[in-house]
């Protein structure tokens, strides 16, 4: 029996775009299938809300705080333990295709390796390991990156630059003259970061992602043992998918979501039961993180640019549905589905239109915290189908791969292997996970800490440009699922909030050599 | 206009420090990322890992200050000023700091980050050389 690991991350994408997760817009008859032959986890949550300290945490399994590239444009040290470098120690191919995003991707100085791998045309280069040895770049034997279009200097980028560069006005340009996140609209409603995309669905990066990993594991061996992260960059923003899928989805057929108020009064009044940057940043007043259109302002967000916004991104997320069934219908084909696990996920969530908001940042709720997890387990395992509702967390990624390999996890793995069923959860304590948020920006510090129970959403805010570091938001996540009524202020909650505010404790004083939190050297 | 500004403590003299960063072609061997440079009078040009190619002027080399002021006058910026000031604090004790002012921000925040890298390297040549 060989050892196989497909690990698929999307970027960007929500819980309920899954159809098995009851998502309505996007058929994903793929990744339903895995998850219901597999484990599904209801409540998967990531250690950040942004790419980079969420990806860091895939590849060393510990919390940002410990890994230290604690936001986007902080790059993970070279020599930060990884769990592909374990596997690679292990007997495994190993590669990444797609979005990595350890490093950072403004890069003018070429500084980086992931921008350099690009610029040199090689699959790798040997750099210092996290035990002192020299090996593969984070213990990848195979490294082609893409991201969100055409910029940069990243594979993908170049590829399309040399073989189709009448396609590339077709991308939207994802940073303005200022290089700030472009806010121009687009499509059928103005939307923000839309664009109806000439580029043929051959030449999307999605389906790149998915050939080029397709040639990748063309060139192992049949009795290879092989671990391939396949790294879609969509459905994050932009929302510019080939425009002949756009018919997939009609826009003006989708409703606004649960979580969107149709009335501004409405929004409003949820908004400023929040902590008060909620409001700021609706109003335009504040921006905390790099990561949304600073110049553009949430309160201007209609309601038909949400739904656009929704469609464009159901295309996406089928789109790539498509792909990954093209990956496992190779796999099969090589008769290596009986031998394989396969994982897949999302790396943080997108506001959709909730509160009336689009992208991310420091606002944690399901919309950014929820994310789709399935594992399929090598049906050789005898892994029975099953629905996990106990709080996960991304950090057990590194174990489980770890596991799944038959290697024992090091000391600088901080999550567990991931349970599979919810009495494994229950045994071995799947009670609560954590999400991290520190960022700085121009003046600008937002710290928070937010940890996810079963009954509970709590989050705490430390001293920064916006907070005292007293205030802080409390759900209760049966009553309210959307969570829309703060109750962190009532004295009825002081039980709970106790002993919340003492699991954020545990976390913050949890053992463990941290390393030094990294420079911020550039904005993503 | 966004100002950022890295400072680094050098276990070396300031003359050492300076000789470093004095001399305009120096800067690509101590700039992570800056593969080539010519200078032509007043002006240096540098040539990034990535082909990016940046015109700049060289506003002051001040020997008696050992203060190092340049812009990068390429159209990607509306403003960059960039000042590497090297200040003796002692002996063997030198603080070398490098500010960063430019438009658009984002540029601001880009070179910047550079020059965290780029003090690590002054230190290290500044050092060696000292220990010479």
């Amino acid at each position: 029996m060989g050892r196989r690991i497909l690990f698929i991350t999307t970027d960007q994408q929500r819980y309920d775009t899954l159809g098995v997760n009851g998502g309505s817009y996007s058929r994903t008859p793929v990744v339903d299938a895995l998850a219901e032959s597999g484990v599904r986890y209801t409540r998967a949550q990531p250690t950040s809300v942004v790419c980079m300290p969420s990806r860091a945490s895939m590849l060393t399994g510990q919390f940002p705080s410990t890994h230290g590239a604690w936001m986007n444009g902080v790059a993970l040290p070279v020599d930060a333990p990884s769990v592909a470098a374990v596997l690679h120690d292990a007997g495994f191919a190993t590669a990444l295709i797609g979005k990595a995003h350890f490093e950072p991707f403004m890069d003018p100085f070429g500084r980086f390796v992931e921008n350099a791998l690009a610029n040199l045309g090689v699959p790798t280069v040997d750099q210092p390991w996290y035990d002192g040895r020299l090996g593969v770049h984070r213990g990848f034997d195979h490294l082609e990156f893409a991201t969100h279009g055409v910029m940069g200097s990243l594979h993908y980028a170049k590829w399309m630059r040399e073989q189709h560069p009448d396609s590339l006005a077709g991308f939207y340009p994802v940073v303005d003259t200022d290089l700030n996140v472009n806010d121009r609209g687009g499509g059928d409603t103005g939307a923000p970061q839309v664009q109806f995309n000439s580029v043929p669905r051959e030449w999307y990066h999605t389906d790149w992602v998915a050939q080029r990993t397709i040639d990748w594991l063309g060139a192992c061996d049949d009795d290879s043992d092989w671990f391939c992260w396949m790294s879609f960059p969509d459905p994050h923003h932009p929302w510019d998918p080939p425009r002949a899928e756009v018919g997939r989805v009609p826009w003006r057929e989708v409703e606004l979501p649960a979580n969107y108020p149709a009335s501004a009064q409405l929004r409003e009044s949820l908004i400023d039961a929040k902590a008060r940057h909620w409001r700021a940043w609706y109003d335009g007043t504040l921006v905390s993180n790099y990561e949304a259109p600073k110049n553009w302002v949430p309160a201007t967000l209609t309601a038909d640019q949400v739904r656009e916004v929704n469609a464009l991104n159901a295309v996406e997320v089928e789109l790539i549905d498509e792909a990954v069934g093209r990956v496992m219908g190779y796999v099969e084909g090589r008769g290596w589905g009986p031998d394989l696990d396969v994982i897949f996920t999302s790396d943080h969530g997108e506001l959709q239109g909730d509160f009336g908001l689009l992208f991310k940042g420091p606002y944690h709720v399901d919309a950014l915290l929820r994310l789709p997890l399935v594992w399929r387990p090598a049906p050789a395992r005898g892994i029975a189908p099953a629905v996990v509702a106990a709080p996960v967390s991304l950090v057990s990624l590194a174990a489980t791969f770890l596991e799944i390999a038959g290697q024992p996890a090091p000391e600088w793995v901080e999550g567990a292997a991931l349970p599979v069923t919810d009495d494994d959860a229950h045994q071995r304590g799947f009670d609560a996970t954590v999400t991290e948020w520190d960022s700085s920006l121009f003046g600008v510090d937002v710290h928070v800490r937010t940890v996810v129970t079963v009954d509970h959403l709590y989050t705490e805010y430390g001293p920064g440009t916006m907070h005292e570091g007293n205030e802080g938001e409390l759900y209760a996540m049966n009553d309210d699922p959307l969570q829309r009524e703060n109750r962190f202020g009532e004295s009825s909650a002081a039980d709970v909030r106790a002993t919340l505010h003492e699991r954020l404790a545990e976390h913050d004083e949890r053992p463990g050599e941290r390393a030094t939190p990294g420079l911020l050297v550039a904005p993503v | 206009m966004a100002s950022l500004r890295y400072e680094r403590r050098i276990s070396a003299s300031a003359d050492a420090v300076w000789e470093v960063v004095r001399r305009p072609e120096s800067i690509s061997d101590w700039f992570p990322g800056i593969v080539r440079c010519t200078v032509d009078g007043r002006r240096r040009t540098v040539v990034t890992a990535t082909g990016l190619e940046m015109d700049e002027e060289i506003l002051t080399i001040d020997n008696d200050l050992r203060r190092f002021a340049y812009r990068v006058t390429s159209s990607l910026f509306r403003f960059h000023l960039g000042v590497i000031d090297v200040i003796e604090l002692g002996v063997r004790d030198t603080l070398c700091v490098y500010s960063t002012t430019a438009k658009p921000d984002t540029l601001a925040l880009l070179i910047a980050g550079g020059t965290a890298g780029a003090l690590e390297e002054i230190s290290r040549r500044a050092e060696l050389r000292g220990a010479a």
